[in-house]
């Protein structure tokens, strides 16, 4: 039972580079001990928020794949609510997105391979975008 | 001579005239046109061009609620989603952007009310 979840998170915008490699490397070190996957750690900079976050008009964005069962994105979420300078976190499942998409993706190919027909088609949609 | 020259203009008409982006132009009074279901007849004077689904046109499968770009284009100024009768998307596609937009909202990508100050 591998899941695929996209943690993102936004911690103060007043931390240091260093507290937030800290923070990050603990959540790695809580994914590796639940049996767990950190697939990428993405550090999105510093953005303005669309509204005020307890009293931040602005923050830094993280963004953290992970693979692994529901009881680690428990735990990782009770971390992080935990964690004083995160302001705000949203735990997004996307393996069945990725599935769906992937599935898309294979059927156009196969149409592409077997049959160029799609040429009248392609000549219709040009011609509406034009 | 008289016989030559007319078979010539005659089918040069039929096939002006079969051609449809032909005759709004000579007719531009017309409301609503021959691609307007929208459009009423006799009441609007601006020809209404068929709404179609911008997710389905350009083949964007992946919705995302990180891209907000994207999402933004959806959105009213006053933070609401845009409904599919005013943008045309189809309601597959709908569905998904209102999710992307929600999620989007939730992690302040995107204001619930007002415009992102």
């Amino acid at each position: 039972m591998n899941r695929t979840y996209e943690l993102m998170f936004i911690v103060r915008p007043d931390m240091t580079e260093e507290d937030q490699d800290k923070l990050i490397s603990t959540l790695e070190s809580a994914v590796a001990s639940s049996s767990g996957n950190a697939k990428s750690v993405e550090k999105m900079g510093k953005r303005r928020l669309a509204y005020a976050v307890r009293g931040f008009r602005e923050g830094i964005y993280v963004l953290l794949t992970v693979e692994g069962g529901g009881g680690l994105i428990h735990e990782l979420e009770r971390r992080l609510r935990v964690t004083e300078p995160v302001i705000k976190f949203l735990t997004v499942r996307i393996d069945e997105e990725q599935k769906r998409l992937d599935k898309i993706k294979k059927i156009r190919e196969s149409r592409r391979k077997t049959a160029p027909a799609p040429a009248e088609t392609g000549g219709e949609t040009a011609a509406v975008t034009a | 001579m008289a016989d030559e020259t007319r078979p010539a203009t005659s089918p040069a008409e039929g096939t002006s005239g079969g051609e449809r982006p032909d005759r709004p132009e000579r007719r531009p009074p017309r409301p609503g046109g021959p691609a307007g279901p929208g459009g009423r007849e006799g009441g609007r004077k601006y020809f209404r061009r068929k709404k179609v689904c911008k997710f389905c046109v350009e083949k964007i499968e992946a919705i995302n609620y990180k891209d907000v770009r994207l999402l933004a284009q959806f959105v009213a100024e006053s933070g609401k989603i845009v409904p599919r009768r005013l943008t045309g998307v189809c309601t597959p596609h709908q569905r998904r952007l209102s999710t992307a937009i929600k999620r989007a909202r939730n992690i302040a990508l995107l204001p619930f009310a007002g415009r992102a100050s």
